[in-house]
């Protein structure tokens, strides 16, 4: 076993935290995340230019990564920066372009000039794909769609729409242009919009998607779970920085010896959520994808909101400020819980998944 | 970056489970798996057998006996076994003793403790604690005083873990109440027949008595049995619990009690369906899992940290927390599986009365006896001290 980061990967994340912090403060980061385009176009172009967008699909398929640990560095340094560009989608739907054959735009993707959202929540629809209402049924040559899709994480802005909704031949995937949307920002920032779909023409790119769109939505808690890795890790940084200056009744904060226990669990559950995506990156592609990834993704739900209070609650006062950091990484994760299936959700997938070899 | 044992650590593994199928004594197993207390005769017997196979003292060196293994094969040996319901070995004089004879101890002693280590004709106990020195050893209060050739030791040990079994005891003794209460404390070995040693048992929690107080009235012990200097015996104690922690974060014995609580949870059945099936408690065994799954990984990455060279830090004390945490967890959820049924009187219960599987009726008894893993060993709170120091660097 070798835990190092290999070459290429530590390049990357290096440049990508370099880049960050000479040019993406928290002041810049509000004002592209709460306002509508909820983005910014020059930073998804540096984005692109630092190699990110490659990153996420193989040689293969035109980009110069692909691999989930890959995907796990890029988004750590998103979590770490707090970054409220709509990577996620874009990942996903760079995927599912890729392995539908549609190279022309994974092409655009890679260089920036394309974005990519993917609209599988329905109100009544959280994680579970086989609940989906939206239906789609084919007119002449093309196909329409209609049901209604929710907190659509990317869609403003993003000229690649991927839609699953229910076709004769199960749940399919379908690529939308042109759609009317009722975009908004939301607590952690960036911009969600919700579809209503009343005939809506569509490409069809296969009528049966699920496993597809199944092992992109593993792939997409891999990147949120790392991306909660790297905010929890910064979170925690301000946090013992805090504690360690600001006084009160004479010494510092970090003489409590109940603030400083408080602090170690933070960092202790910091390194099971490091290992557990870790372990759901290395899976990935392999039989235990689906149990590893879900793993991550109840692990992280449980801890990132945890670790989100501890932080807000030894900041005092000020960890409730909107000026200060903390609040919004603590937006952030809480709000990835509930991104692509929340603790429950997956606790439940989980314990439905048949157990591993290694417990027998 | 690749999670997966080499080919030379699987095939470790794989002689390790060759061996534990093959000479693992059922009878032995069978107690193990079903949480029963081991007689003394039964832990000298798996000693001996480890001992011939030449695997009994994985932390020592190849010349003095040990088997010449890396951080990462004591894991797995460590690991396997567990799974295999093979009996803890008593670590007194493998896991503690022995590593500070190895490294502190004079060539007499070495010569004369460790080839009696391993072949089992000594049984050490451990005598740190005291009724007001538990956590903060600097506070104990055990006197050696030097009288020509010989300590006069008066005081008292608790916790002393099988302490019935044991014919010597390794004690910090105060030597000194000069300078610092750190600076006065010396290593003493003590035979346990010597006039003025009593050993009187302590019955816990689950009825059970693991751990005794041991007394000492005037007991004279030859100056020849001092372990390194005199008041060196702190930097030898914290050698002491600090140099071996491959098998702190007990990922087996995690992973096995996971593995019975499933195939419990299968068979049990509550308001007409199997507890398999009830959401609360799939749920709830679901996130122990991706907790266990988690600690697995954070203790391979920590041996791999170990075997780099870099300092492991504040890691053992991170893999103490956690793996007592999920394995009093884990006895939760397996006591309330049973509810009433798990709760009777471990001691005296007759096989044949049982409605449920042996380990399932002591599960009550189990967590119970568990609730001291998070308070040996240096509790919890004071490994969250270690961790805090390293975190704010004070």
């Amino acid at each position: 076993m070798d835990f190092t980061l290999s070459e290429e990967r530590r390049l990357l994340s290096e440049s990508l935290r370099r880049y960050f912090s000479d040019n993406y403060d928290l002041a810049r980061r509000n004002a592209h995340a709460n306002g509508a385009p909820y983005h910014a176009a020059s930073v998804w172009s540096d984005l692109a230019g630092l190699g990110v967008m490659g990153g996420f699909v193989s040689e293969a398929d035109g980009g110069f990564g692909g691999g989930a640990a890959v995907v796990a560095v890029i988004f750590e340094e998103i979590g770490r920066a707090l970054c409220a560009e709509p990577l996620l989608g874009t990942l996903m739907g760079v995927r599912l372009l890729a392995g539908f054959g549609r190279h022309d735009l994974v092409e655009a993707i890679v260089s920036g000039e394309s974005r990519a959202a993917l609209a599988v929540v329905e109100p009544q629809v959280a994680c579970n794909l086989d609940a989906i209402e939206a239906q789609a049924r084919q007119a002449g040559d093309g196909w329409l769609l209609s049901g209604r899709k929710s907190a659509v994480y990317g869609a403003p802005g993003a000229d690649l729409l991927l839609v699953a909704a229910r076709s004769e031949a199960g749940i399919g995937l379908f690529l939308v242009r042109d759609a009317e949307l009722a975009a908004t920002s939301m607590i952690d920032g960036g911009g969600v919009a919700d579809i209503v779909m009343e005939g809506l023409p569509a490409e069809c790119l296969a009528a049966d998607a699920l496993p597809a769109i199944d092992d992109v939505l593993d792939l997409g808690r891999i990147a949120l779970g790392a991306e909660a890795v790297g905010a929890m890790d910064r979170l925690i940084e301000m946090t013992i920085d805090y504690v360690r200056q600001r006084r009160q009744f004479g010494r510092a904060l970090s003489s409590f010896q109940e603030l400083r226990h408080r602090v170690v669990d933070m960092v202790m559950e910091l390194e099971q959520c490091r290992s557990i995506i870790i372990r759901a990156a290395a899976s990935f592609g392999t039989p235990d994808q689906a149990r590893h990834a879900a793993m991550a993704k109840n692990l992280i739900g449980r801890m990132g909101p945890r670790i989100a209070e501890e932080a807000i609650q030894l900041h005092g006062g000020i960890g409730m400020t909107w000026e200060y950091p903390v609040s919004h990484y603590a937006k952030r994760l809480v709000m990835i819980d509930h991104q692509l299936g929340d603790r429950h959700d997956h606790a439940l997938r989980l314990a439905a998944m048949p157990r591993g070899a290694e417990a027998a | 970056m690749d999670l997966e044992y080499t080919a030379e650590e699987r095939a470790f593994r794989d002689e390790v489970r060759n061996f534990l199928r093959k000479e693992l004594p059922d009878d032995i197993a069978a107690k193990v798996a079903a949480g029963k207390e081991l007689a003394k005769a039964d832990m000298e017997r798996w000693h001996a057998m480890l001992n011939a196979r030449g695997w009994l003292a994985a932390t020592w060196p190849q010349e003095h006996g040990g088997p010449g293994w890396s951080a990462v094969q004591r894991h797995i040996f460590s690991e396997e076994c567990a799974l295999h319901d093979a009996p803890r070995l008593v670590p007194f004089g493998l896991t503690m003793l022995g590593p500070v004879v190895i490294r502190f101890g004079t060539q007499a002693q070495k010569q004369e403790i460790l080839p009696r280590i391993l072949d089992g004709r000594d049984w050490w106990c451990q005598g740190f604690s005291e009724p007001d020195a538990g956590s903060d050893l600097a506070s104990l209060r055990t006197r050696a005083v030097r009288d020509g050739d010989v300590y006069v030791v008066n005081g008292q040990k608790t916790w002393t873990t099988l302490g019935q079994h044991a014919n010597r005891i390794f004690c910090l003794v105060r030597t000194s109440t000069e300078g610092n209460p750190q600076a006065g404390i010396s290593f003493l070995l003590i035979d346990l027949d010597t006039p003025g040693v009593e050993v009187r048992p302590i019955r816990l929690i689950d009825g059970g008595c693991e751990v005794n107080e041991v007394f000492f009235t005037d007991v004279g012990v030859p100056a020849s049995n001092l372990v390194g200097e005199e008041n060196q015996g702190w930097t030898i104690a914290k050698y002491l619990l600090t140099h071996e922690r491959t098998n702190i974060a007990g990922i087996g014995f995690s992973t096995k009690d996971l593995a019975r609580y499933h195939a419990l949870a299968a068979t049990m059945r509550r308001d007409g369906r199997r507890l398999s099936e009830n959401p609360l408690y799939a749920a709830r065994a679901a996130e122990l899992e991706a907790d266990l799954e988690a600690l697995r990984i954070t203790n391979l990455r920590l041996l791999a940290t170990a075997r780099d060279g870099a300092a492991a830090g504040i890691g053992s004390s991170l893999l103490k927390i956690k793996g007592t945490q999920i394995r009093q967890d884990l006895q939760s959820l397996f006591r309330s599986v049973l509810g009433p049924l798990a709760a009777p009187d471990a001691n005296g219960l007759a096989d044949a009365e049982l409605a449920v599987p042996a380990d399932a009726a002591r599960a009550a008894a189990a967590y119970f006896n568990h609730r001291k893993l998070s308070i040996f060993g240096g509790s919890n709170e004071i490994q969250r001290n270690i961790v805090a120091k390293q975190l704010f660097g004070d």
